[in-house]
């Protein structure tokens, strides 16, 4: 009835080939097809952004994506932030020192929405920020703490991109 | 939490996509950005045995401007009619509007034809097509045909477009060259969320500074988008300092019957239709005094 449909995909520079059903989601194919189980699922149904993750460098609830949809594009997880070394990223280090999670299940939906906002706006104002992350849900933290660590890791990224153009 | 099976055809010219709807009917569905489509299969509020991904087709991811109107392909994304310099410039309330949709993940996938067929009562797009007199290019197995915005909205996700037909493109005037004051304007619980209420308005003025057109047009307010005509005629043909705008707005408001229900009840949202009317009234007349495209 729905024949299984090869897909190549690329993630955080790696490629891989999968063999899915056409309705399965792009998060349940990271997950379940790659073994990348850092993207969360919560809601399954676009409300939540747990399943962030960049697709081309763009932000976007892998819960509403297909996988063989994502055929030829470059996705970025949370697993490609780092460095090889376990260097975090500065979103992720800024999450860290301003203690921006608890439970940690919407973080790294969290952080890969922050990820694109700051390569897209590195100065932005409270307002930006909050609309910016209205699309994703935590229970726990009450939101302060994240905001912090947006300003951490807007002014470490600033610094960063100001030292390499010296 | 999970789609049923489907199977996917991936056309590349909107004939194959007619073709594909004429020969599945009902058991098949356009797929575009997804972003209500998916959800509404994962909650298994629908089914479909066969998906028709668009986004190989020709022809519908583009922005053209002509002498007197853009040309809007129903696949261009919404974070792309967010960026677009042409839009900006010429049409740049269909720029706020896009603003307002849901959050900047939701628009990097879904597009502007997906919102206008999903036809949500409380979707911006659709009042704004309706406010600035939209055209829908439709094509199906007879040919093409352009739908007014004023005869595209039925009721509840439901458009004039029948099972065989596909959106190609929106064609929306452009006010070059005349004094024309757009906004749009909503109030929602939380950024991101569908209004409880919201406005669009578009108001143009002669040479001498008076109301020569009116277009008010609101979102949430019923079970589709709705022009607010008694008010427009009682604005057209008189100059702004002659009118009372918050009186002729709250008689506006006072007419409406909107939805009542958790999200907020029906005297609620008739408090912020009256001052939401009053404000893109206003504020459209300002921006149309301050319009330097003349
Ligand atoms: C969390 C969340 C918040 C949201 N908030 C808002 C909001 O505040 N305001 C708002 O307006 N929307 C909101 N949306 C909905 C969003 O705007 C959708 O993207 C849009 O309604 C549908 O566009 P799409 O391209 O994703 O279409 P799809 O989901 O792919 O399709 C929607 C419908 O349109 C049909 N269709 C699509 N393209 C065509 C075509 N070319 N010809 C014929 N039929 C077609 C499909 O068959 C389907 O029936 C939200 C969505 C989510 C998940
Ligand atoms: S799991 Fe994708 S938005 Fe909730
Ligand atoms: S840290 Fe637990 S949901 Fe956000």
């Amino acid at each position: 009835m729905s024949e299984d449909v090869e897909v190549r995909l690329t993630v955080n520079g790696d490629g891989y080939r999968v063999r899915v059903e056409p309705r399965k989601t792009l998060v349940d194919a990271l997950r379940e097809d790659c073994n990348l189980t850092g993207t969360h699922i919560g809601c399954e149904h676009g409300v939540c952004g747990a399943c962030t993750v960049l697709v081309d460098d763009r932000a976007v609830r892998s819960c509403l994506m297909f996988a063989y949809q994502a055929e030829g594009t470059s996705i970025r997880t949370i697993e490609g932030l780092a460095d090889a070394d376990g260097t975090l990223h500065p979103v992720q280090a800024a999450f860290r020192e301003a203690h921006g999670l608890q439970c940690g299940f919407c973080t790294p939906g969290f952080v890969m929405s922050i990820v694109a906002l700051l390569d897209e706006n590195g100065a932005p104002t409270p307002q930006e920020v909050r609309e910016g992350l209205s699309g994703n849900l935590c229970r726990c933290t009450g939101y302060q703490t994240i905001l912090e660590a947006v300003d951490i890791a807007a002014a470490t990224l600033r610094a960063t991109s100001l030292e390499a153009t010296r | 939490m999970k789609c049923a099976p489907f199977r996917v055809e991936l056309p590349s010219t909107v004939d194959e996509v007619v073709a594909a709807l004429v020969e599945h009917g009902e058991d098949a569905k356009i797929l575009a950005g997804g972003q209500s489509l998916i959800p509404m299969l994962a909650m298994r509020l629908a089914r479909f045995d066969v998906l028709i991904d668009v986004h190989h087709v020709d022809g519908l991811a583009s922005i053209q401007l002509d002498q007197n109107t853009i040309r809007i392909g129903s696949r261009v994304r919404q974070s792309e009619i967010e960026r677009s310099d042409v839009i900006k410039r010429h049409l740049p309330v269909l720029a706020e509007a896009t603003a307002l949709i849901g959050h900047f993940q939701i628009r990097n996938r879904g597009t502007i034809g997906g919102s206008l067929v999903h036809a949500d009562p409380a979707a911006e797009y659709p009042a704004v097509a309706l406010a600035l007199g939209a055209t829908f290019e439709v094509t199906g197995p007879a040919g093409t045909r352009v739908i007014p915005a004023a005869d595209f909205f039925l009721g509840y996700w439901t458009t004039a477009l029948t099972d065989d037909e596909v959106l190609v493109a929106i064609h929306f005037p452009i006010p070059e060259g005349k004094r024309v004051g757009m906004t749009v304007k909503e109030v929602a619980r939380r950024h991101g969320d569908f209004a409880l209420a919201g406005a669009v308005a578009s108001i143009g003025l002669d040479p001498s500074g008076a109301i020569v057109e009116t277009a008010i047009a609101l979102f949430s307010a019923a079970d589709q988008p709705l022009r607010l005509t008694e008010m427009e005629a009682a604005l057209t043909g008189h100059s702004p300092d002659s009118l009372d705008i918050p009186a002729l707005s709250a008689a506006a408001a006072a007419g409406l019957a909107p939805g009542d229900d958790l999200h907020g009840s029906a005297d609620f949202r008739r408090h912020l239709f009256r001052h939401l009317i009053a404000d893109v009234a206003a504020e459209a007349i300002t921006r149309a005094q301050e319009a330097t495209n003349v």
